[in-house]
């Protein structure tokens, strides 16, 4: 294994109208690392991983892709990007496949689809164990199903970075192990992963490195932080709607 | 058929072939991508562009051409800049296009607002050799962009995010639909007219996806569906001498409610085939425990 960095953020800032949600952050994601990215609610997470990719306008600081500054960064098919499951569907009826292979174009010309771009798009659903669906419209998916068919469209390109945004939200529990199981056969194969997460979960073992973002600024970078107590129980939500505002946060090591 | 006989109705019926094909293939687009009443929009621009044909003596659907690609560029880049106002200004291109058109028309010599009605509701007894050569040609450009570019377009219209990270060049990919469903205005507005153009690109997708559980059937659907009631009311005008325009868009609409209701005992018989299909799924019903029920019965 090598230490090329993937994925390198010096000091990025970025604002959502004029409320700054990252207030200089460092980032590095080396080369066949499994890196979570956890925080509260706020906290600057997603923000975080959509200036990765391009979708947040960055106000000062830089951003490097495989060693290429973002800006000048061409080569997205190596970059597998999974968003944050919204409920909102195109008005037109999809199947399974023709949403999955939405992620295959990157690997194409002109959108051409050879017998390997549909061989690619049928492992990509039985890596997830998806592809007894594929003709299915997305519209009749559970909420686990059709984060499963969102992970399977950036799979479909094999790529060799993965970015996750909270993959595991509203996800029931026979999903959550087929989601870890998938990823843990990208990481054998050697992908470098970034994701979001509320909690570490089910993902835990895979996990190399954890970064915990507080109000925008990195508070944890280093060993996934230890679960304890109750909190470290199975099924535990970790939600403390209680705890007042500007509290001290409790340490159990999520901050969330 | 005697009604071949005449060329006026050999141009017609081609003009409404084209018009089947092409308004519901640039419309599944626009319906995906929940913008379904952009086609109204443009024909408002799009009277603009018929009063200005009349007023320089240009033809007008080579005017209403431009003008209508125009408008939809600019309301591409009130999408792309103005967040919270742009529908206000989305609001003044529309009237300002149809008040534009009505002024024109009336500044042209000889001209009126009733040589616009043919525009605005369709006529097919004006559609003239010179109509049908550009009708041809911008079919063939709409048809061209939405079958070869299906996939790219279905991935931007499906989610845009995503889209641009995939690497798709999706501000023009946008400006191609925006551009495309401008084009299809003028190529409907001589059989449907300007006023109700926006029904055939939206009313057959939706009648289509009554029934579909795939883009690819619902766009063959809706396509079949327009070719249908396009050709069906161009007929049903020239025998019953009612206006082309109305006849197909309530032909479209009888085509939604028919299939909306074939589709209800359609979907029933696909969910007991999916639970058939899938034994081990989640039952439809709560069970009641089989412990419980037995110490019911030893009780009574």
């Amino acid at each position: 294994m090598t230490t090329e960095p993937v994925i390198s953020l010096r000091g990025v800032r970025a604002e959502l109208g004029s409320r700054p949600v990252l207030r200089g952050i460092d980032l590095t994601v080396r080369r066949g690392e499994v890196v979570a990215l956890l925080g509260a609610n706020g906290s600057g997470k997603s923000t975080a991983v959509r200036s990765i990719i391009g979708q947040v306008p960055v106000t000062a600081g830089e951003i490097d892709l495989f060693g290429t500054p973002q800006r000048r960064f061409r080569d997205w098919a190596r970059v597998g990007y999974v968003p944050q499951r919204t409920t909102a569907a195109g008005g037109v009826p999809a199947t399974v496949t023709e949403v999955v292979s939405s992620g295959r174009l990157a690997r194409t010309r002109f959108g051409l689809f050879r017998r390997t771009d549909r061989e690619a798009v049928r492992n990509a659903l039985d890596l997830v164990g998806m592809a007894d669906r594929a003709k299915d419209s997305v519209d009749a998916l559970s909420g686990g199903q059709h984060q499963r068919v969102l992970i399977a469209r950036a799979l479909a390109a094999a790529p060799e970075l993965l970015i996750m945004d909270e993959p595991m939200a509203g996800v029931d529990l026979a999903s959550q192990e087929i989601l870890a199981e998938t990823l843990r056969h990208q990481v054998v194969e050697g992908a470098t992963v970034l994701l979001v997460l509320h909690e570490l979960g089910p993902l835990e073992p895979l996990i190399d490195r954890a970064v915990v973002l507080r109000d925008g600024c990195v508070v944890h970078d280093g060993p996934p932080p230890k679960a304890v107590g109750q909190h470290a129980l199975p099924g535990h939500d970790h939600v403390h709607p209680h705890a007042p505002a500007g509290a001290e946060p409790i340490r159990t090591g999520l901050l969330s | 058929m005697e009604i071949l006989d005449y060329a006026f109705m050999q141009r017609a019926l081609l003009a409404a072939v084209l018009v089947g094909i092409t308004a519901p293939a640039v419309g599944i687009y626009l319906v995906q991508r929940r913008q379904a009443l952009m086609g109204d929009g443009i024909g408002h621009v799009a009277m603009t562009g018929v009063g200005l044909g009349f007023l320089l003596s240009w033809s007008p659907v080579w005017m209403a051409t431009l003008v209508s690609v125009l408008g939809a560029v600019f309301m591409e880049l009130v999408r792309w800049y103005a967040r919270t106002r742009g529908d206000i200004a989305l609001a003044m291109l529309f009237y300002g296009g149809m008040a534009g058109g009505v002024m024109f028309i009336n500044l042209a010599p000889g001209g009126s607002t009733t040589n616009l009605s043919s525009f605005l509701f369709g006529s097919l007894s004006t559609v003239s050799e010179s109509d049908v050569t550009a009708i041809c040609l911008l079919a063939a450009f709409v048809i061209l962009v939405t079958v070869g570019l299906r996939r790219q377009l279905f991935a931007v219209s499906q989610d845009e995010e995503f889209a641009r990270v995939t690497g798709l060049p999706v501000r023009f990919l946008n400006l191609l639909t925006a551009i495309t469903a401008a084009v299809t205005v003028s190529v409907a507005m001589r059989v449907v007219g300007l006023l109700l153009v926006s029904a055939l690109m939206v009313v057959p997708v939706a009648a289509a996806q009554q029934l579909t559980r795939s883009f690819a059937a619902t766009f063959a659907i809706a396509v079949a569906i327009g070719v249908a009631v396009t050709i069906g009311g161009t007929v049903t005008s020239y025998y019953q001498d009612v206006p082309p325009g109305a006849t197909i868009v309530l032909l479209t609409i009888g085509a939604f409610i028919v299939l909306t209701a074939l589709a209800a005992p359609l979907a029933r018989r696909r969910a007991r085939a999916v639970a058939a299909a899938h034994p081990g799924g989640d039952p439809a019903e709560c069970a009641i425990p089989a412990s419980r029920t037995a110490g019911h019965e030893a009780g009574a």
